[in-house]
This record gives structure tokens, C-alpha cells and sequence, in this order.
């Protein structure tokens, strides 16, 4: 099928991995979750893991994280072996995980509270971090005060705070209104272009992965496998009205449905 | 006494929305803001239906409400009533502090620790639903008659149901965060005190209140059964001398002792638990 | 737990817990503690007497009686309370009031007022039962989804149909819920009432074991207690899971 896109299914290693999955397999019983996963992400890029519910992708995202053993295989951060979570590593999660008896200040600081920074310290930082996700005056309030998609920012800024050079999103913005998703989206670009870290993004929203990703690893499920890696060369420097009616861009997301359709009940 | 009072109100609210509108609509009004207006109502109802079936009379032995409020007043002003509860509390409040302090420890424990869970979980779902009463009887031979006895009544009532709700409590701790603590690289000490016992807090509450609730019914079969003393004694004097209006005042203060008493814990667990009481 | 990454189920831990009591008993520590065997032999001996026959026929009777009524009584209840906020209002307090008052306080009451019979038991275990069992149908009833409700609407349902196909049937999980613990609150009412009475029943029995020291039987009457307040629990646990898959899909 011709196609106007330079796309590229990259399998081979690249020179400069900050993560790297060997042979991962995962199994609940027995069911198959995982089944020989390799991968290989670089630094300062955003990768995003894609497919229907059940092809394991944030089974994935907990191995590499570090809080699910993998049956077989394994995660290689900064050349290490991943045993456990790590300080190299920040997650955001699909339910925001803050902690409802805290206010937002002491949410974003808790990575390092957990550290036994001083409070003076940790509070100067989760304050920088809480204006660069654009929620300065909301540092005393809770989380049920804020809506979903604040709430959101508060995971995000709390990951950033410890400054970790690898940044797991599972799903972050799948609790989220569209409008507010889209915000989102370009407020994440913004700062995957800023702090340049490894993004590795967890979504079932086509759109959205090809809007944010520098790569995209396609999973096929039951058991979950590697089907497609495709790199969507969009020009970011466009305003984002203009790259969501580009016709790369949909043409990608046509590609990716193709992909997939075939999963859809 | 309280419907006698609450037209006035009626006028105030009622003349602050609409003028017009009629005296029911406006009452009809009143009663939908304010939740006091309901309780006036609820207690009128009962104390009338309490006033009319003592005058039938239903029985003998069933005062009226009046008398039984008099009678109340009486025991109140004349010192009898006090003094009672003064020995009434003593065993509740050291029965239900042994009972919270070594309830919620064992329940974390049970928790926290498989070991721990399979070796007592099972001992205390059974004391929960069986009917611990059986044994107050026995703690008199070790004991005899006095406050350990009592204590002992109230912590065999009180414990079960404490231990059981702050077990399900740090079991049912959203999993979510203790990934999150984890992601952090928490260690497990960090995770008990900063995830594990704050996101427990309101269930353990709850079995707190369970527990002073068990420990009211302890007490007072304590003193039923055991020995009279207290309200267990104004109670059994009073019935003995076919005082019925007293011994109705003072069964009736006690049931609204408790309800006031777990009311109160409430109102303290919301005020200072406020963020997280509003989840959900 | 898991030894030796085999599976123990939790409830052998019990049987660990009446190897030590054995253990304790054999030591002769404190008379109040006999060897859990002896206790099991005078278990089978006890149920053979006319006397605990006679006594587990009157609780039972009385027990059921109590139960009955509270369900005939406590679900109605709940139910008005849940559709009508006029009945929630005024019974609200009480209800509230008396799920955790101190009702053993109010057995002398019901002695005077019922004589020192199964009357008394009767009422006591009524009371016990009702109240959660009002509350946890009043739930129910005010949790059935309103989408629910407009979807019998949309498809012509009249008010009596929607009210028993669908609220009711909604509200189930949580009924039954409310009786299994009225249940559990009713034999601890039947007891409380039959040792406060002292006179009937278990009660009765209770009062002559510890009395004349007979520890062998008064602990096989509490084991016998204990285990049917557990195998109740279990029978109405296991009527609630078959339902539980359409309360967790809602």
C-alpha cells in the first residue's frame, strides 16, 4: 500500500536506549498475558504503547515500572536490570493514585518526602513543578476539590518532581474530558520538549497516540505481542489545529485502524 | 412542646421567600431546609404515641411519657443519676480503650501479615457472629463481681468487631496508592504509616464506633447480669420496687447516653477527617 | 497463607486453636478450660438429654418467630422509607437511634411488660434483627440506578410493575445483605434475651451449667451455639453469592 508517510518498522537496536525490554513473557495462570516482548526506547523521545483492552500494554508498562514481575526475561534501565521501582523511573497513573487526606502540595512532594528530603526543600521543588503544569494557587487544596483532569496534573507534576529521566504514563488521561484531554496533549508535548526525558505512554485512543508520539509499538492481544512499530513523522512546530486536520497525521491514524480493526468485537 | 414552637420559624423563613404563599406550602417549605424540623417531628410522634398508650393504659407496668420524663428530671436533680453513670462508664471506657488500642493493632497486624491473618482472622470472624453473651457468665468465676469483671464484659463484646473492621480496612486499601508509594521506591515502614493507616482511617473509624456500640450492650448486661451497679442497678432497684416510670427513665437515658455518645464520635471523625470524608 | 507454597486454608487455623486449648486443658491450668475432647464427648452426650432438646426446641421456636417478624416488618419498612422521604423523615431517627443502642438495656423492660417467658425472647430478638435489616432494604431501595427506573418508564411499565420487577429485584442484594446480619444480630438477641430471662431455653441451661461448675457441657452448649450462628451465616453468605453476579454488574 503506498503511503505518503516515511514509515519505518524499526526492530533493530538503537544507539542510544534508556530502556530496554529483552524477552519479556507474562503469565497470570493461565492466561498468557505477555509473550516475548522486545523492545528498545530512547532517550528523549515519547514512545507509546498501543492496542485493544486485554493485549497486556499496561501489564507492560508495571513490568518495566517495576511493581509486576515478569515470568521470563528482562527490563534494562540505564544499563541495569530492573529488580524493583527505582529512582530512574516515575510513574502516572490511570486513577491519578493521590492521596486524598493530602493537599496538593504535599501529593506532589511526597516522591520526596519518601526520600527524607527537608520539607523546605521538597516544597520549593513540588511548587516549581505545580506552576509548570499550570496549577499555582491550588497548592493547599485536596484532591476532591480539583476535577478530574487537575487531579491529573498533580500526578504528572508529582512524577516530575523527582526528576526521574524515564516517565511511565498508564493511561493518564483516560479519566479526562475530551476538551481537556486535548489541552492535555499539547501540554505534554510541551514538556516532553522541555525536560527532555523518555516518555513511555500508555493509550487506547489512536488519536492520541499518533497527536503525541514519536514512536508507536502496536500490541496484538491474548497473548500480548509486538504486531507494528510505526513512527509518525509529524512536523510539531505546526500550530495543533493544523496538525490534527494534516493529512499525515490522518493518514496515520487511518493506518492504525486498519491495524487494528481487526481486534474490534 | 417542639411542634408548638417551629410556626414561628415558619413566619421567619416564610417571610424571607415568598409572601403569598399559604402556611402549608411555606411549612411544607421549612421542612425540606431544615433536618431539625424533622427530628421535632419524630420526636413528637413517638412521645405522643408513648403518652397516649401509657394513659390507655397498655399495661400495668408502662408509664407515660410524661411521668417517665418527670421521673427523669427527678433522679437528675436528686443525685442519683450521676453517680451512675459514673460507674457505668468506668468499666465502658476501659474496656472500649483496651479494646481499640489492642483491636486496631491486632486487625493491622492481621492486615499486613498472612501469618497473622490465618492464625486469628478466623478466631475473631467466629467471635464476631457468635453470641458472646454466653460467656459473661464465666468471667465471674475468674473475676468475681468487679470492675475487671465488667471491663472483661465490655472487651469481649467490643474487641471482635473492632479487630474484623480494621482487618477489612487495611485490606481494602486502594491498591493504587500502595503502587504509587512503591513507584516512589517507599520502603514498607513508609507505606504502613504514610499509605496504609491514613487511607484506613475512616473504616477504622467505623469499627470504632461499632465497637462503643458492643461495648454499651456489654455494660450494660455486665450489670444486668453480673452484679447491679451503675444504670444496671437504677434499673434492677427501681423494677424491684415497681418503680416503673423511674426504671423506663432510666433505660431510656441510656440508649440516648449511647446514641448521643456515637453521635458525637461521628462529628468529631468528620470534622477532623474532612478531605478524605468527602471521597467518593 | 502459603508453607512450603502450598495453599492453607484460613479456617484450619481453628483446628491449630483447639489443639492448643486441648493442650491447655490436659495441663489442668484453670478448671474454667477442660480438654476440648472431654468437652466434645459432653457435647454428645448433652444433645442426647430431653432437657437440650427441649431448650434448642424453645430457642429455635423463638428464634424463628423473631426472625420472622423482623423480615415481615424490617423490609416493608425499609422499602416505604426508601420511596417515601415523608416515612425516611420520621423514622430515620428511631432507626438509627436504635441499630446501635444498647438494647440488652431494654430486656428488663420487656420482662415486666412480657413476663419472664418466650414473649420476652420473642420481642428481644425482634429487635435485635430489625433495625439493620430496615436500614440495608432502605439502601437498596434508594440505590436501584434511576436510569433503571426510566428505562421501565420508556418501555411502558406501570408504577406496580416497575415497583416489583425492578426495584425490588434491584434492591435484593442489599435485602438479603441486611437479613444475614439481622440474622447474626438475632441469635445474639435470643441469647442475651434467655440469659437475661434465665429461666428458658439455653438460658436456663447456661444458668445450671455454670452454676453447679460444669464446665464440660457449658462449653459444648456455647460450641453448638457458636457453630450454628457461623453455619447461618454461611447458608444466607452462600444464597447471596448466587445473586451477587447481577449486583456487580450494576
Amino acid at each position: 500500500m503506498a503511503n505518503p508517510i516515511p514509515l519505518r518498522t524499526a526492530d533493530n537496536a538503537t544507539p542510544d536506549a534508556v530502556v530496554e525490554v529483552r524477552d519479556i513473557c507474562k503469565r497470570y495462570g493461565d492466561v498468557e498475558a505477555l509473550r516475548g516482548i522486545n523492545l528498545q526506547f530512547e532517550r528523549g523521545k515519547l514512545t507509546t504503547l498501543l492496542g485493544p483492552s486485554g493485549c497486556g500494554k499496561t501489564t507492560l508498562l508495571k513490568i518495566i515500572a517495576g511493581l509486576v514481575p515478569a515470568t521470563s526475561g528482562q527490563v534494562i534501565v540505564n544499563g541495569r536490570q530492573v529488580t524493583g521501582p527505582g529512582p530512574e523511573r516515575a510513574f502516572v497513573f490511570q486513577d491519578f493514585a493521590l492521596m486524598p487526606w493530602a493537599t496538593v502540595l504535599r501529593n506532589v512532594a511526597f516522591g520526596l518526602e519518601l526520600k527524607g528530603m527537608p520539607q523546605a526543600e521538597r516544597h520549593r521543588i513540588a511548587r516549581h513543578y505545580i506552576n509548570e503544569v499550570g496549577l499555582s494557587g491550588f497548592e493547599e487544596k485536596y484532591p476532591h476539590e480539583l476535577s478530574g483532569g487537575m487531579r491529573q496534573r498533580v500526578g504528572i507534576a508529582r512524577a516530575f518532581s523527582v526528576n526521574a529521566d524515564v516517565l511511565l504514563l498508564d493511561e493518564p488521561f483516560s479519566a479526562v474530558d475530551e476538551q481537556n484531554r486535548r489541552k492535555f496533549q499539547e501540554d505534554l508535548l510541551r514538556l516532553v520538549d522541555k525536560e527532555r526525558k523518555t516518555f513511555l505512554f500508555v493509550t487506547h485512543s489512536i488519536e492520541e497516540a499518533v497527536y503525541v508520539s514519536d514512536r508507536i509499538v502496536l500490541l496484538s492481544p491474548r497473548p500480548g505481542r509486538v504486531s507494528q512499530i510505526i513512527e509518525p513523522a509529524i512536523d510539531r512546530s505546526a500550530a495543533p489545529d493544523v496538525i490534527r486536520r494534516d493529512k499525515g497525521y490522518l493518514d496515520v491514524v487511518e493506518e492504525i485502524w486498519q491495524g487494528l480493526r481487526q481486534y474490534a468485537e | 412542646m417542639h411542634m408548638a414552637a417551629s410556626p414561628q420559624k415558619v413566619g421567619a423563613t416564610g417571610g424571607a421567600g415568598s409572601g403569598s404563599s399559604s402556611i402549608v406550602e411555606t411549612l411544607a417549605d421549612f421542612a425540606r431546609r431544615r433536618k431539625s424540623f424533622w427530628v421535632a417531628v419524630s420526636l413528637a410522634i413517638l412521645f405522643t404515641a408513648w403518652e397516649i398508650a401509657g394513659r390507655v393504659p397498655i399495661s400495668f407496668a408502662f408509664p407515660t411519657f410524661l411521668e417517665t420524663l418527670s421521673a427523669l428530671i427527678e433522679m437528675a436533680l436528686d443525685g442519683t443519676l450521676l453517680p451512675a453513670y459514673f460507674i457505668t462508664f468506668q468499666p465502658l471506657l476501659l474496656g472500649v480503650a483496651v479494646s481499640a488500642v489492642l483491636g486496631i493493632g491486632l486487625g493491622i497486624a492481621m492486615g499486613l501479615s498472612d501469618k497473622a491473618e490465618w492464625l486469628l482472622a478466623p478466631v475473631f470472624i467466629v467471635l464476631q457472629a457468635a453470641p458472646m453473651a454466653a460467656l459473661v457468665p464465666l468471667v465471674t468465676f475468674v473475676y468475681g463481681i468487679g470492675l475487671v469483671a465488667k471491663t472483661l464484659a465490655v472487651i469481649m463484646l467490643a474487641l471482635p468487631v473492632i479487630v474484623l473492621n480494621s482487618y477489612k480496612a487495611v485490606r481494602h486499601v486502594n491498591p493504587s496508592l500502595v503502587d504509587m508509594c512503591r513507584s516512589f521506591q517507599g520502603t514498607r515502614m513508609q507505606q504502613i504509616f504514610k499509605i496504609v493507616i491514613p487511607d484506613a482511617t475512616p473504616v477504622l473509624f467505623a469499627g470504632l464506633r461499632l465497637g462503643i456500640a458492643a461495648g454499651f450492650i456489654g455494660v450494660m448486661l455486665a450489670e444486668l447480669l453480673i452484679t447491679p451497679t451503675g444504670i444496671g442497678d437504677l434499673i434492677t432497684y427501681h423494677r424491684s420496687v415497681a418503680n416503673y416510670a423511674h426504671m423506663y427513665a432510666a433505660v431510656a437515658s441510656i440508649i440516648a447516653v449511647s446514641t448521643l455518645t456515637l453521635a458525637a464520635l461521628q462529628y468529631v471523625e468528620l470534622r477532623f477527617l474532612r478531605p478524605e470524608k468527602r471521597r467518593k | 497463607m502459603k508453607l512450603f507454597g502450598i495453599k492453607i486454608p484460613m479456617m484450619t487455623s481453628l483446628i491449630f486453636w483447639a489443639l492448643v486449648w486441648e493442650i491447655v486443658g490436659r495441663m489442668d491450668v484453670i478448671f474454667l478450660i477442660p480438654p476440648m475432647s472431654s468437652i466434645i464427648a459432653a457435647g454428645f452426650g448433652l444433645v442426647q438429654t430431653g432437657s437440650w432438646q427441649n431448650a434448642t426446641l424453645i430457642t429455635l421456636r423463638t428464634f424463628v418467630l423473631g426472625m420472622a417478624m423482623a423480615i415481615a416488618v424490617g423490609v416493608p419498612l425499609g422499602v416505604a422509607m426508601g420511596r417515601f422521604k415523608i416515612v425516611d423523615n420520621i423514622f430515620g431517627l428511631w432507626v438509627n437511634m436504635f441499630v446501635s443502642a444498647p438494647l440488652s438495656a431494654l430486656v428488663p423492660v420487656l420482662m415486666i411488660l412480657f413476663g419472664l417467658g418466650e414473649t420476652t425472647v420473642f420481642v428481644t430478638v425482634f429487635l435485635f434483627a430489625v433495625w439493620i435489616i430496615v436500614l440495608d432494604a432502605r439502601a437498596g431501595v434508594m440505590q436501584v440506578p434511576p436510569s433503571l427506573i426510566e428505562m421501565g418508564r420508556c418501555y411502558g411499565a406501570s408504577r406496580f410493575t416497575i415497583f416489583t420487577k425492578i426495584i425490588l429485584l434491584s434492591a435484593l442484594p442489599e435485602i438479603l445483605a441486611g437479613i444475614r446480619i439481622g440474622l447474626i444480630r438475632g441469635v445474639k438477641g435470643v441469647v442475651i434475651g434467655q440469659i437475661l430471662v434465665s429461666i428458658i431455653g439455653y438460658g436456663e441451661l447456661f444458668e445450671l451449667y455454670s452454676r453447679s461448675f460444669d464446665m464440660e457441657r457449658f462449653w459444648a452448649l456455647t460450641i453448638i451455639l457458636f457453630a450454628a450462628a457461623m453455619v447461618l451465616s454461611a447458608v444466607v453468605e452462600h444464597f447471596e453469592k448466587r445473586i451477587e453476579y447481577y449486583a456487580g454488574a450494576r
